[in-house]
């Protein structure tokens, strides 16, 4: 801020910028609600998981499962992480001048809403590296979900450990930035703004609470059936309807 | 260290200040000392210790020590009350007016340095005037008017009393740079025009004597310098010693600046 500016004409960039980074992020982070959602349909049963894998493969439209279709939904999810990802960019701190001063100020400010922030950097940047891993699994192995197949990659497959970081590093950071977007344009703050945020703050932490337990939970449930399953690593699961009327039980 | 013995300060004793009623504590303040005309000394911490008094604010105890202890100490005061907005510093690391910061709120231990983000004229004095006036200029923090200088003979249009009240709630601004110091985004990036910037413009948006159009604002308001450069941290606005509703205009400008930009 050294000299006065006249008659420029800025570019409309870093407005669309900003909101293409929100728009964005809302959606990813809608998404990421909806799938813990459907994914936990694990801990009603093997067949509730086995029947939305199925739907999400177009079953009950098309009459069979067509795995093509995950596929189309993976790409569409890695583009906007792309998009979204390039515009947070800009966010980071660009320079070694910038993280110093930068953690020199959040040290001394001890103030929630930065120390947030920062939080969300960090994961965010935790997110490139972990997101890809398994977007890439799933954009080449989309016919590998089920109560089975999924289960024998998360225990079998040795994908437990990200899904752990990953379910930290997503609901943390989708979770701060709804808060932070909410804020940003100012919805729902109701009349009294500082009480609308302390309220938003709230329940910001208790939906981050839920879908944390709920994950672990899922998570954990992944875990015991593959390592039932270890033994036949590969076969798939069979859901009630279809199995062969179980052999009456030997009764003496 | 012993514990600070609080008990001897009664609670509602309402004698002045002034009268240097002994709170029982004895302070230690760690000052920040640098004067840049002086640059082969190094910037240190000088301690300083006195005696606590009831209801002494930082004004009160900086104002001992130049007196009593180091008349070179230089810090800023004008009003003491809040409202001409030269002694913000940082306390303990978080930026606040000096004359409204009751030693009793704090540890017994307090360390004062210079608000970062602009330009120091020695120990606790910085120069956020000039840097007020360079964002003033930027985004032409003043009415501007199509139809020329109003016709002084006349009465003034009315204003709806809502109106004038909104406006004046902003106007409560001191320019005191608590936003500025409180604000990673302007920490990082010192051409950022920070919450006073955005919330004075948004005084000039809600105020009908101003003619510009949101096209005008957004010239002045539209990219990372400003509106669009606000990552929502919110030290502004739990920072600002006027209580401010600072979140709400920034957000308010960006919808505003999204518009016209759209
Ligand atoms: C490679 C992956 C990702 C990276 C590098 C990343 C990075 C970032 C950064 C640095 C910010 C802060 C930007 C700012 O302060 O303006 C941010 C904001 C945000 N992110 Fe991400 N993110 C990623 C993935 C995700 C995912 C998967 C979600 C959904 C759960 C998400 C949801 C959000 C939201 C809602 C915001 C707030 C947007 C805003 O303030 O305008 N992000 N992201
Ligand atoms: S907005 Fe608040 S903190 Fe910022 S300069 Fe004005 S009074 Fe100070
Ligand atoms: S909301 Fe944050 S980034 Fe925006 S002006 Fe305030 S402190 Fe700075
Ligand atoms: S001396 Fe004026 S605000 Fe503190």
């Amino acid at each position: 801020m050294t000299q006065p500016l006249t008659g420029r004409r800025p570019s409309r960039l870093s407005a669309w910028m900003d909101m293409v980074q929100g728009g964005t992020g809302l959606l990813l982070v809608l998404f990421m609600w909806a799938h813990m959602l459907m994914v936990s349909s694990i801990l009603l049963g093997k067949d509730a998981m086995y029947w939305v894998a199925r739907m999400f493969e177009g079953e009950p439209l098309l009459g069979k499962p067509y795995p093509i279709l995950v596929s189309g939904v993976v790409l569409f999810i890695l583009a906007a992480i792309v998009v979204h990802a390039v515009l947070a960019l800009r966010r980071f701190p660009a320079s070694s001048h910038q993280y110093q001063t930068l953690h020199h100020h959040i040290r001394s400010l001890r103030h929630g809403d930065t120390t947030l922030w920062y939080l969300q950097v960090i994961t965010g940047f935790a997110l490139f590296f972990l997101a890809s891993v398994h977007l890439y699994q799933m954009l080449l192995h989309p016919g590998d979900i089920g109560p089975y197949a999924s289960s024998d990659r998360v225990w079998s497959g040795r994908f437990w450990p990200l899904y752990l970081l990953l379910l930290f590093a997503v609901e943390l950071h989708g979770g701060i930035g709804v808060y932070r977007l909410v804020v940003k344009w100012g919805w729902f703050l109701g009349k009294d703004p500082r009480r609308g945020r302390r309220r938003l703050q709230r329940i910001k932490w208790l939906i981050t609470a839920f879908l944390l337990a709920l994950g672990l939970l899922t998570l954990a449930a992944y875990m015991k059936i593959g390592m039932e399953h270890e033994a036949r690593v590969g076969e798939r699961y069979v859901p009630a309807h279809l199995q062969p009327v179980a052999e009456p039980q030997g009764n003496p | 260290m012993r514990a600070a013995p609080m008990t001897n300060a009664p609670a509602n004793d309402n004698r002045i200040a002034a009268s240097n009623v002994n709170g029982g504590r004895t302070l230690t303040l760690r000052i920040f000392r640098y004067n840049p005309l002086q640059p082969e000394q190094e910037p240190h911490l000088q301690s300083f210790t006195l005696e606590e008094a009831d209801t002494m604010t930082l004004f009160i105890a900086l104002n001992e020590i130049r007196e009593n202890m180091d008349p070179t100490l230089q810090f800023d005061f004008v009003c003491r009350a809040g409202i001409c907005g030269s002694c913000a510093m940082l306390i303990n690391g978080r930026p606040g007016l000096a004359c409204r910061t009751l030693t009793r709120d704090l540890p017994r231990e307090i360390t004062l340095a210079p608000l970062p983000g602009f330009e120091l004229i020695g120990d606790l004095s910085v120069n956020t005037g000039k840097w007020m006036r360079g964002m003033s200029e930027q985004l032409q923090t003043w009415i501007h008017r199509t139809g020329g200088a109003p016709d002084l003979c006349r009465l003034e249009e009315r204003m709806e009393p809502e109106v004038a009240e909104n406006i004046y709630e902003l106007e409560r601004c001191i320019e005191c740079g608590c936003c500025i110091s409180a604000c990673g985004t302007a920490q990082m990036r010192p051409d950022f025009v920070g919450a006073v910037g955005i919330n004075q413009l948004a005084r000039f948006r809600i105020d009908p004597r101003d003619d510009r159009t949101d096209t005008q604002f957004f010239e002045v308001l539209g990219d990372d310098t400003g509106v669009f450069g606000c990552m929502t941290l919110l030290g502004c606005e739990d920072f600002c010693p006027k209580d401010l509703p600072l979140a709400q205009q920034i957000a308010y400008m960006r919808r505003k600046m999204v518009l016209a930009a759209t």
